[in-house]
């Protein structure tokens, strides 16, 4: 349960709403793909299950017509926010030629949309982080106000381009926020295998920014770091690191079991703060939306995700030859 | 017309883009106030200022991933590696982000970015400041490899790379910084990257290469027209992708081809070349390919009797040449 109320953070009954359905939506769009994939239909699925809030919640903190996004994999819901449809994430899980991500080319959750400003991104983990450090440059050369957002998990944190990334941000005070999706594995590994320090967070200090690690169940939490990060990025104060602390509610990915690695008595415990149901308390205990207000949002999210992979299904995939296209320009 | 070295015409090229398109900027270590540590960007901080001409910390892959994300952005970036070989911890950033971003995104986004290196031996680099790294990134489409070889291509081909809307490894020969100087026209000017230019016309025998090694191949053909055998030398200028056409028109002209690279031999550009003939000229050539290259060892050794076993010059360009025409 939110421990901040929304109305002093400045959110209205609507802003909530908005990001409850976002959050809701990305939740249904992801476990309708485990359908899928379990029916055979589409070849792989990798989850924001379990991490909605936390994408959401940062998402919404931003200006989402200016600010620029390098988001990773499971960033189902900070997609959405930044007007990717669900239509949109259905075309690429079944790689069909309507895709806007890649066209089909990439694996499903490599984003990129450019008239949502959503930077294409790549496998490699962490490549994303420099280059959002590269359109902070740019935002900090031309004076504009606008920040980048860019996300990876904790074991990605590790990474050389990490270092290199938040390193460049700190020392050239750059208007980027990184927030760290920690959910405590980086597919079977643990984070204390993955980290000699307790927090990402303890990371900001070496790249002379603020550090902080914020309840990644909480969009409401997350909304306020993220926007005070915001503010300083915008002030010229620089970048900030931010670890949001999460749970990942599914295996790593559709080709993964986790019951070899994982203790499920402790995800079965992390379920019970699952965010879609502990903020859907809170907007009812808040009174911002009755019990039948909540069905119906959940019947409408439903349709929207079938037509959505009815019509994904349905599309064409792109001529084999296209292939050959896009090399470079044409 | 000025008479300019290599490098002025790599600074000249650099200080007209930035004038003629605002989004032009230079990233990279020592590159602002002390222009270079071998002063390319000499007097550029002074006139557009630390934002234009940014001094990195020392960390090749955020010099390409940054430059990466400013060109995404729009920016057009010109990354410096100090020296090609310190290339090596931004291969991601250049072959899975820079060479990809068109592909992936099915032409929703681009990256134009340049991203020049001082490459090359002779200089008495040792190991890890004289190799060539041409051959990494050729094998990798998305990406454009140019190689000049004159301070004229120099200033046409550099602009062509920063105008380019894909990204361009600009590889410079640092030997040939200060070694070479020619005329070259004050006006503005851009060369077609992608095409491969005839240094000099001859019948006898064909040599195709790159870089430095053109400048070699030019004097060996002075001496052997004194001997009665006429070269003709293809400066190939983009290494990747490579003009086809080109190549296999000089190897049918003369029928004996050398191919020269200062690279180590298997799997270099050369190799490639070699297969471009191979695969189109069968009835057209008089000899087996000729291919003369850097030994197959890791590089360039410190001691000056081992570089020059390992470099190649004129007199090493000359014999072969000579070989094949007896051939
Ligand atoms: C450079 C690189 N190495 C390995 C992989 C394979 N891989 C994909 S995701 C992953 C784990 C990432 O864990 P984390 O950063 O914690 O993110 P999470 O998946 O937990 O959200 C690995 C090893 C990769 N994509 N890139
Ligand atoms: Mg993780």
């Amino acid at each position: 349960m939110s421990k901040t109320h929304h109305k002093s953070l400045g959110l209205t009954n609507d802003d909530v709403i908005e990001m409850y359905k976002t959050m809701l939506l990305a939740r249904k769009v992801d476990e309708r793909m485990w359908l899928l994939n379990r029916a055979g239909k589409i070849p792989f699925v990798i989850s924001c299950q379990g991490q909605e809030a936390a994408q959401v919640g940062a998402a919404f903190a931003l200006d989402r017509k200016h600010d620029y996004v390098a988001p990773y994999y499971r960033d189902l819901g900070v997609v959405l926010a930044f007007g990717m449809t669900a239509t949109d994430l259905m075309l690429a899980a079944f790689a069909k030629a309507e895709d806007p991500n890649s066209g089909g080319r990439q694996m499903p959750s490599h984003f990129g949309q450019k008239k949502n400003r959503i930077l294409t991104g790549s496998s490699p983990v962490a490549t994303q982080v420099p280059h959002a450090v590269g359109v902070a440059l740019a935002a900090k050369m031309e004076s504009k106000d606008f920040v980048s957002f860019v996300t990876l998990g904790e074991g990605s944190s590790n990474q050389g381009d990490f270092h290199e990334g938040l390193n460049f941000a700190g020392v050239h005070k750059l208007p980027v926020i990184t927030m760290v999706e920690n959910n405590g594995y980086a597919i079977s590994v643990p984070l204390e295998k993955q980290l000699a320090c307790k927090s990402v967070a303890d990371r900001g200090i070496g790249y002379g920014m603020p550090g902080i690690s914020v309840d990644g169940h909480d969009p409401l939490a997350v909304y306020e770091v993220v926007k005070e990060a915001r503010e300083r990025a915008i002030s010229g104060e620089g970048p900030t690191l931010i670890e949001a602390l999460t749970t990942r509610f599914t295996a790593h990915s559709s080709d993964d079991d986790d019951r070899q690695y994982r203790d499920l008595t402790e995800l079965e415990k992390a379920k019970q703060r699952d965010p879609i149901i502990t903020f859907a308390n809170y907007l009812k205990n808040e009174e911002v939306l009755t019990e039948e207000e909540l069905n119906k949002i959940e019947s409408e999210i439903n349709d929207e995700v079938n037509k959505a992979t009815d019509y994904a299904e349905n599309a064409p995939f792109a001529d084999p030859d296209h292939a050959l296209k896009y090399v470079y320009e044409e | 017309m000025t008479v300019m070295t290599y490098i002025q015409a790599v600074t000249t090229a650099l200080k007209e883009e930035m004038i003629r398109d605002e989004n032009v900027f230079i990233l990279g270590e020592d590159v602002g106030k002390k222009g270079g540590v071998f002063k390319a960007t000499e007097g550029l901080y002074e006139q557009f200022g630390e934002y234009r001409v940014l001094d990195t910390p020392l960390s090749e892959s955020a010099i390409a991933g940054v430059g990466i994300g400013a060109a995404m952005y729009g920016k057009r970036p010109v990354a410096e590696m100090q020296f090609a070989d310190f290339i090596m911890p931004a291969v991601n950033q250049i072959i899975s982000e820079a060479a990809r971003i068109r592909y992936r995104s099915n032409n929703d986004w681009s990256c134009p970015i340049t991203i020049r290196a001082p490459y090359g031996g002779g200089i008495h680099g040792g190991l890890y400041h004289s190799q060539s790294v041409e051959a990494i990134f050729a094998n990798q489409p998305g990406l454009k490899i140019v190689m000049p070889s004159t301070p004229y291509d120099v200033k046409g081909l550099l602009k062509a790379a920063i105008r380019d809307n894909d990204p361009v490894l600009f590889f410079e020969h640092k030997r040939a910084y200060r070694l070479l100087k020619e005329e070259v026209p004050k006006e503005d000017y851009v060369l077609p990257i992608g095409k491969a230019d005839i240094k000099r016309e001859g019948s006898d025998v064909t040599v195709i290469t790159y870089g430095l090694c053109v400048h070699f191949a030019l004097q060996a053909a002075e001496k052997l027209q004194a001997e009665g055998i006429d070269t003709h030398i293809l400066d190939l200028r983009t290494v990747y992708p490579l003009d086809k056409e080109a190549i296999i028109e000089a190897a049918k002209k003369t029928g004996k081809v050398l191919l020269v690279t200062e690279d180590n031999l298997e799997g270099s550009i050369i190799s490639e070349v070699s297969a471009i003939i191979a695969e189109n000229c069968l009835f057209d050539l008089d000899a087996p390919i000729k291919r003369l290259a850097g030994p197959d060892v890791p590089a360039m050794p410190y001691a000056q009797p081992m570089e020059q076993f390992f470099v190649i010059d004129e007199d090493k360009i000359e014999a072969a040449i000579r070989d094949l025409a007896e051939f």
